[in-house]
């Protein structure tokens, strides 16, 4: 799968906070709204801006502190194509196989906002259109893309009837 | 990997010239009950390769049985509504599956009393466990009640790893995995590199007839300043060394709590008599085995903290790895102290701060929020006088819960405004206002704090008289 957009750039240490904030809890079970204020305590525009098919492109531990899985699906839910960074914290890089949101470890530090990315998700391959340089991302564990393959989580549940991640 | 079967000689070995008792108690229990587990295993190994049921090494994957799983309010209608879309009859086990309302509770809006009416109903429908307002945080109860050594305990909230304290592996996951784990009784894990962090020496004396001013808190408050905040990502930590003798049950379990403060996957302790105390005052010795630290475990990285080498530090905003020791501060005022959360709201915790709030005033201007971790410490509390002294001297007294520390309700900051938590994330917006700064420190520094209206070392109170 290929998909091309534009980069929003954010720093390091982006916290589950800032995505999806607690002041916002009421709208846990309304996401389409939720997703109106994703990343605001980082970039208060940011869901005003972002287009379908946009790059967030971020620095080292993207997605930090709780668990809420309600993070990554707003960040799809607003039409985010992939979220590329240095590095990810635990609990939002799973959460984001779960949900089918795409997400990329790879050295970011070169592509700047509003650069155009061609992603090859599939050959995990990072083109940056504006600066003419690509860049390849780190292979992602088999288990992960086992569950990318099957459309996520639920679907490989849907699908197997259980767990069949171990060859 | 050259990996030894536990045998008799070589064990004995291991017990003579190590940790006596741990060792003994683990050689009886391999006798009793024959093992499925190598030497040269750390804890989260130990444990996985008796759940897999074939010795694990790090980075395999595992699917193995879950012993608990469960959400809390603000993760559960997600997790319910993932679960009922996975096409299974229901929750594979019941009784091992338990809901919490303790993060908007009682609730401050009519969205989460919905969400709240969706949780009880499915916990009624499914028979499943369910804990509602003012009984407490879910880890805490976890921790009272449910987790015990060598499980696997999963959570749809990021401190599950608290459990790690009872030598449990104890993680954080999202709704949809949780779901999984309701509904399967299963999940999947990547086996984690362990990085052991020695500890020796004692916490600094307490003067006499004072409560100690140097506390677990600032010990995993400083491993967490050196690690960084994703020093430990992926990983386990195992804590272990003669000053485990120092943490009583209450202190592992703050520390275990802010293991993924720096990243990891849990923050696990080995199970021994200090374990099994906690599991008799809890009406459950029965739920006791040990798990026994393994002198040849291989770790990926080894930390040595010195315990009579730390002193009170906080965590400065914005982030839990911004470290420093409160006497390098430059004077800062605070609005608001909140003494409490499944960090460090436990009754030892509101007993050293009462002790130094004991004949004093809560500072002009300043607002102290006092949350109990569950009703059981609450009770407690009430009945040794502890929240007599906090509330004569200025205390606002919440009902057991989240509340304050994920800014939902009961603290929200206004702009500009500084609080000191006692809880263990300081991240921009997380007591509800991006405008608002949090530093996190131990309830010691929280109420000398509060006692002086700025982040005050507990030590320069003592002195001042």
């Amino acid at each position: 799968m290929i998909l091309e957009g534009r980069v929003w750039k954010f720093g390091d240490g982006i916290t589950t906070d800032h995505i999806a904030p607690g002041r916002l809890y009421h709208l846990r079970s309304n996401l389409p709204e939720l997703a109106r204020h994703v990343l605001e305590d980082a970039d208060p525009t940011f869901a005003a801006k972002v287009r379908p098919g946009d790059f967030i492109v971020a620095g080292s531990n993207f997605g930090q502190g709780s668990s809420r899985e309600h993070a990554p699906r707003i960040i799809k839910l607003a039409g985010v194509g992939a979220v590329l960074a240095q590095s990810f914290a635990r609990i939002f890089f799973r959460n984001a196989i779960n949900v089918g949101l795409p997400v990329l470890t790879c050295d970011t530090s070169r592509i700047q906002e509003g650069d155009l990315l061609r992603v090859d998700l599939g050959a995990g391959l990072v083109y940056d259109i504006t600066q003419g340089f690509e860049l390849t991302a780190g292979r992602m564990p088999e288990v992960m893309i086992r569950i990318l393959q099957d459309g996520g989580l639920v679907e490989h549940i849907k699908k197997h009837g259980g767990l069949q991640l171990t060859p | 990997m050259g990996v030894a079967r536990v045998s008799f000689p070589l064990t004995a070995l291991f017990a003579a010239a190590f940790a006596v008792r741990e060792a003994m108690e683990y050689l009886h229990y391999t006798l009793e009950n024959g093992s499925d587990v190598s030497l040269g295993a750390t804890l989260a190994e130990k444990i996985l390769s008796r759940k897999a049921g074939f010795d694990v090494h790090p980075g395999d994957i595992v699917v193995v049985d879950v012993d608990w799983a469960y959400a809390q309010d603000g993760t559960a209608p997600l997790t319910i509504r993932e679960l009922m879309g996975l096409g299974l009859p229901g929750v594979a086990r019941p009784d091992r599956t338990i809901f919490f309302i303790d993060h908007a509770s009682p609730s401050p809006r009519q969205e989460l009393s919905n969400d709240h009416l969706f949780i009880r109903r499915f916990a009624a429908q499914t028979r499943s466990r369910l804990h509602d307002v003012g009984e407490g945080i879910c880890h805490q109860l976890a921790a009272e009640k449910y987790v015990r050594p060598w499980d696997v305990v999963i959570g749809a909230d990021s401190h599950t790893c608290m459990g790690g304290a009872l030598g449990a592996f104890a993680t954080g996951m999202g709704s949809t995995d949780v779901a999984v784990g309701m509904g399967l009784g299963k999940t999947w894990l990547r086996v984690p590199e362990t990085i052991g962090v020695r500890l020796v020496g004692d916490f600094p004396q307490p003067v006499a007839g004072k409560p100690p001013y140097v506390t677990a808190k600032d010990l995993v408050l400083h491993l967490i300043g050196r690690l960084g905040a994703d020093g430990a990502a992926y990983q386990a930590l195992e804590f272990h060394g003669a000053g485990l003798g120092s943490l009583g049950m209450p202190e592992r379990l703050t520390i275990a709590n802010m293991a993924v403060e720096a990243g990891a996957k849990v923050g696990l302790f080995p199970a021994d008599e200090v374990t099994r105390e906690f599991l008799r005052e809890h009406g459950r010795e029965g739920d006791w085995q040990p798990l026994a630290v393994d002198p040849e475990a291989r770790y990926a990285r080894l930390v040595e903290i010195d315990l009579g080498q730390l002193e009170p530090v906080v965590a400065r905003p914005h982030t839990v790895d911004n470290v420093a020791p409160v006497r390098e501060l430059k004077e800062v005022r605070v609005n608001q102290i909140f003494l409490g959360s499944c960090t460090n709201g436990r009754l030892e915790d509101l007993a050293i701060a009462a002790a130094i709030l004991q004949g004093r005033r809560v500072a002009p201007g300043v607002r102290l929020v006092v949350g109990p971790a569950s009703r059981k410490i609450l009770l407690e509390a009430m009945a040794r006088g502890y929240i007599q002294t906090l509330v004569e001297a200025g205390a606002a007294v919440i009902s057991p819960g989240c509340g304050p520390c994920v800014g939902v309700h009961a603290g929200i900051l206004g702009d500009g405004e500084v609080s000191l938590n006692t809880s263990n994330r300081n991240f921009q917006g997380r007591m509800g206002n991006p405008k608002g700064e949090i530093y996190l420190a131990s309830p010691a520094v929280a109420a000398a704090s509060a006692v002086t209206g700025r982040i005050t070392d507990p030590r320069e109170l003592e002195v001042a008289g």
